[in-house]
């Protein structure tokens, strides 16, 4: 715990990638990637529909093979099942008629990968209710997951990946479909996560603006290669430039940022059609 | 009492041997069938029954105890949908569409053989509708036998079963095997199948899998009391469905048992609709307690 705004980034490292590139069926979709996530921080992983931000955060958790560079947790090789990282993927569709309710997505997150039935116990259940408090989803642990609202379930699927105290937390594209106000509170809870846990966090979105006040670090895609930093240091028009391969501008307006793409020569499917639209 | 329960119905050896399989296979169809319903599975469940038509008219053509041809041939057609079917929905759905086709037609021809190489006119009728009063007391303890696999398939897989149920992708990344989970389920359903096939006929083995659960997802809010409730109702749907076939001897003049499969179905079936009546939903607390508070005023569903 710090009184500090931002986390003592104690300079530990958490995440390594390096080189990372995949190609799925015949298209590179990531081309040497390389980016360092330390303990504590909060890493905005930042590109349009289709920029390989998925694909990445699959490569991190080990469900897809690299072609060629490796991801290191902790100077650790990772294996295949690595439960210090914590996933929420994207557009989980949870079933309004799927007969559970918030706290038994939770608590499957304990043992939801055990063989055997579960056993309910005190500690169990004492673990699933603290969650529940901190990620202010006790007041609908009771409900069908299905019928929550957008915010809601997000906050359940949050308690779900951190109940098995991971040190990194994957979240794939959480605030699509959530409303400006939601998007405030979840945003406002992973920042206090990642500071008062020490757990790092990395969030894919294509909308850089909302992240813009709590990302320590910034890890931009654009044609399947990244540049890494923090925010000052890539949202340039320089480096986007270079990125993209091809001439964009970064504009600055009432502390927002707007990527504003120029006529695109080479054609690329990432060019911005409607720039200010995609970067929020 | 003896309007209840007609004369002779608690001494008659078929209506115990029909009250100890028909109890067992429900709870067994109860069990599996949430999971079949909460998986989308519906599809695979009857395409299996289809399978089973196959198996059971095969094993009568060579004088075997149905429940093997409908177990067997049913665990066999559920490997070959999952090695054809991708994780996919739609690859899934094509590869059941496929082994259905197969399995009629397999089906097709052990029928006519069944009827024309044996003349036993009766066969059809068993294998599609069944009969659980002519069930052999011996094959009680098969099905003890295969019930006992099936619910223990489903005991040993039940949390990495739901996770995977829920969403695959969360469940592959903390480490479940998801698709050696759904071949272990696919195979239990075969083997649940197989068991109704026996009791209440092929075709409609369906009725028994999907009707109880159906209803129980109705009336809970927790996977593991759907199966309670399943059980409970697939139970009771089959015993008063013994009751009223053989009651049904001494209904008019005619002294002729109606089908006891037709009225286990009718009960289901009258269960289910009953179940959405508003007030049992109301009894059940279904509707009062789904949303418990009105949390965040924002959020666009509330």
């Amino acid at each position: 715990m710090t009184d500090a705004p931002r986390p003592p980034n104690d300079g530990g490292e958490i995440l390594a990638v390096d080189g990372v590139s995949v190609s799925l069926a015949g298209r590179q979709i990531l081309d040497d990637v390389t980016f360092r996530v330390g303990t504590g921080e909060f890493t905005g992983l930042i590109g349009s529909n289709g920029a390989g931000k998925t694909t990445l955060l699959r490569v991190i958790l080990g469900l897809q093979r690299p072609a060629a560079g490796e991801v290191r947790m902790l100077d650790q090789p990772r294996g295949r099942r690595n439960r210090s990282i914590g996933y929420v993927p994207q557009k989980v569709l949870l079933d309004p008629d799927m007969p559970m309710r918030a706290r038994d997505l939770v608590a499957l997150g304990i043992d939801g990968h055990r063989f055997g039935f579960p056993m309910p116990s005190k500690a169990r259940r004492a673990a699933v209710d603290e969650m529940l408090r901190a990620v202010a989803a006790d007041g609908f642990a009771d409900a069908r997951v299905g019928n929550l609202s957008g915010g809601e379930q997000q906050r359940v699927l949050i308690a779900h990946a951190l109940i098995s105290r991971p040190r990194l937390l994957l979240l794939d594209e959480p605030l699509a479909n959530l409303d400006p106000g939601n998007r405030e509170e979840i945003i406002g809870l992973l920042r206090r996560i990642a500071t008062e846990q020490h757990i790092a966090i990395v969030l894919s979105a294509h909308e850089i603006n909302p992240l813009l006040p709590v990302m320590d670090r910034i890890v931009y895609i654009a044609a399947g290669r990244a540049a890494s930093g923090t925010t000052d240091e890539v949202v340039r028009t320089e480096v986007l430039s270079a990125l993209y391969g091809h001439h964009v501008d970064v504009i600055h307006v009432h502390g927002r940022v707007l990527v504003v793409g120029g006529p695109g020569e080479s054609g690329e499917a990432d060019i911005p059609a409607d720039p200010a639209c995609r970067v929020g | 009492m003896h309007w209840v329960f007609e004369p002779g119905f608690f001494s008659s050896q078929p209506v115990h041997v029909a009250v100890v399989v028909g109890g067992v296979v429900a709870v067994v169809s109860g069990v599996v069938g949430v999971f079949t319903v909460v998986r989308g599975q519906s599809f695979a469940g009857h395409t299996l029954t289809d399978v089973s038509t196959a198996g059971g008219s095969g094993a009568f053509l060579l004088g075997l105890n149905p429940l093997l041809g409908f177990v067997g041939i049913g665990v066999v057609g559920a490997g070959t949908m999952d090695l054809i079917g991708v994780q996919r929905v739609r690859g899934r759905d094509l590869a059941t569409g496929i082994v259905l086709g197969a399995a009629t037609g397999l089906a097709a021809l052990f029928l006519y053989l069944d009827t024309t190489e044996r003349a036993t006119t009766g066969a059809t009728q068993q294998i599609l509708f069944g009969d659980i009063f002519i069930v052999d007391p011996s094959t009680i303890p098969v099905v003890v036998i295969f019930s006992v696999i099936a619910l223990g398939a489903v005991a040993a897989i039940y949390r990495p079963l739901l996770l995977s149920s829920m969403s695959s992708d969360i469940a592959a990344a903390q480490g479940v095997p998801v698709r050696l989970v759904g071949l272990l389920f696919m195979l239990a359903l075969a083997v649940s199948v197989g068991l109704s096939s026996l009791a209440i006929g092929s075709i409609l083995s369906t009725a028994l899998l999907i009707g109880p659960a159906a209803t129980a997802l109705r009336l809970t809010r927790r996977v593991g009391s759907a199966m309670v409730v399943a059980s409970v109702i697939g139970v009771g749907a089959t015993w008063l469905g013994v009751l009223l076939a053989y009651d049904s001897f001494y209904w008019g003049s005619s002294q002729q048992s109606l089908p006891v499969s037709f009225f286990i179905v009718m009960v289901t079936f009258a269960l289910y609709l009953a179940s959405g009546l508003p007030v049992v939903q109301t009894v059940t607390g279904r509707r009062a307690s789904d949303r418990p508070t009105e949390e965040e005023p924002r959020s666009p569903h509330s």
